[in-house]
């Protein structure tokens, strides 16, 4: 499931301050505190685990915005 | 984005328009420049011409009351501001950005509308609180919050610089959504004069930019939770604040450099008239910063064009990507420095005359202004901003 893949990946890049598991796929993930520098190693450990590359058109705050938006964004490149 | 009438006004009337402006700053604005920047006093006889033109509207949209110029028109106001006097410009432009944030993202709310109609007739005067004590200058954090009981809302900031706090009209503070929020989930409030007190912290005594009279205030204001705008301040800062800062921003300065050539060309010209055979280094010199002031010229207006274009598309998506926040930074850290360049440039060309203060080819002025440009939002800030950014960006 992709949105596993995606949570274990913001659990080990995110820093943030909330445990992921208690987030709901649509929680504002920079208002538990990601941070542009983590948003670059999240970016990364995605693009690695689902050999993706994310276009420059689809990398902004709202791609990173949730784990729902993340998945979303995944899937469509994924395809 | 909510975007209303944003392709501007035809050309022939935007020239004219222009004209008149050049016709304030040489009778009005340029005339009081000297005493502005040596008393650090508000430009008022500048701004009140301003006024009478109706230009504090020149943003907001004609079915509110406004002219309707776009951002590319808007920046060229402000480029012609900036020749006549650079702090004068300064509030324009940082008027106008408070304007194109609530026309951005406030107008399909009735509030926000009557709010913009109410700019436009009175020609009321915009501020902003976005800097706190105890941040510093990065935007997207706030201490202070909103405090809401049934409709109506009080917030306190302690803002150590708010730009011709005293003489607005309205106040565009950033804060935290809610006591409870965290420090990045924050709004952006409207709050007008009788609603706020100012609190004096801290004086402006600077090298330049002396009459945007930036002091600190501890304010206290109150309003109704309807004078909050309705987009989450990270969208309006994105789409709107950011964007619409550094274009007007790198505007003025260039206007600022402009004038600058404008005078090291005169000076030129004198020198050639007194003595024609006079060895021609001055001039070689003139012919070097011109290219330069060209250099920024393109940019400026480059950038101001590419928003027009995004605005004029409603392409929210694009102005949310990491690149075109990169590219609004590289305008800002390329005219900041630029205008020291050409200004420098121009102080060599005009020898002992530009250095004096009371000579007609004085570049005083200009170079103590030029040098706040890259520390006002501090160039390393966004250097370090873009390097991380830069890690996310395949590529030109």
């Amino acid at each position: 499931m992709v949105v596993e893949k995606v949570r274990e990946i913001l659990l080990k890049t995110g820093r943030l301050s909330v445990p992921v598991e208690q987030l709901a796929d649509d929680s504002d993930l920079y208002i538990v505190g990601l941070t542009s520098l983590a948003t670059v190693g999240l970016m990364l450990a995605l693009e690695e685990e689902f050999d993706i590359e994310i276009p420059d058109a689809m990398l902004g705050r709202k791609t990173f915005a949730s784990i729902g938006s993340i998945v979303e964004v995944v899937q469509r490149l994924n395809r | 984005m909510e975007l209303l009438n944003q392709t501007g006004i035809s050309q022939k009337a935007f020239d004219e328009l222009l004209q008149n402006v050049h016709k304030i700053g040489e009778e009005v604005i340029r005339p009081n420049a000297t005493d502005v920047d040596a008393k650090a006093r508000f430009p008022l006889e500048a701004i009140n011409a301003i006024k009478a033109m109706k230009l504090m509207g020149a943003y907001i949209p004609t079915e509110l009351g406004g002219m309707g110029l776009n951002i590319s028109q808007l920046a060229l106001i402000c480029e012609s501001l900036g020749q006549y006097c650079g702090s004068t410009a300064m509030i324009f432009a940082m008027h106008q950005i408070q304007v194109a944030c609530a026309v951005n993202h406030g107008s399909s709310n009735e509030h926000f509308r009557n709010y913009l109609k109410k700019v436009a007739s009175d020609q009321r005067l915009l501020a902003s609180a976005t800097t706190e004590m105890g941040i510093g200058g990065d935007l997207r954090q706030s201490i202070c919050a909103v405090e809401v009981v049934g409709e109506k809302f009080t917030l306190t900031k302690n803002a150590p610089v708010i730009s011709y706090g005293l003489q607005a009209d309205d106040l565009f503070i950033t804060s935290r959504r809610a006591p409870e929020s965290s420090a990045n989930d924050q709004v952006h409030v409207v709050v007008s004069k009788q609603d706020y007190d100012l609190e004096p912290t801290m004086s402006w005594d600077t090298m330049g930019f002396r009459g945007t009279c930036s002091e600190g205030f501890v304010v206290k204001s109150k309003g109704h939770i309807k004078q909050i705008i309705p987009a989450p301040f990270a969208d309006i800062l994105s789409q709107s604040m950011h964007p619409t800062s550094h274009i007007l921003w790198g505007s003025l300065w260039l206007g600022i450099a402009t004038d600058a050539v404008n005078m090291a060309r005169a000076f030129v010209r004198d020198m050639m008239k007194k003595n024609p055979n006079a060895p021609q280094t001055a001039a070689l010199r003139l012919a070097e910063v011109h290219s330069v002031l060209q250099l920024m010229r393109e940019n400026v207006h480059g950038c101001a064009n590419h928003y027009e274009q995004l605005l004029k598309e409603n392409n929210v998506e694009l102005l949310d990507t990491f690149s075109f926040s990169v590219k609004i930074n590289n305008l800002k850290i390329a005219s900041s420095s630029l205008i020291i360049d050409i200004v420098s440039r121009s102080l060599l060309i005009c020898g002992i005359a530009g250095y004096r203060n009371d000579s007609k080819y004085s570049l005083s002025r200009h170079l103590r202004d030029a040098y706040g440009a890259s520390l006002m939002v501090n160039n390393d800030r966004i250097m370090n901003h873009n390097a991380t950014l830069l890690h996310m960006h395949r590529g030109d």
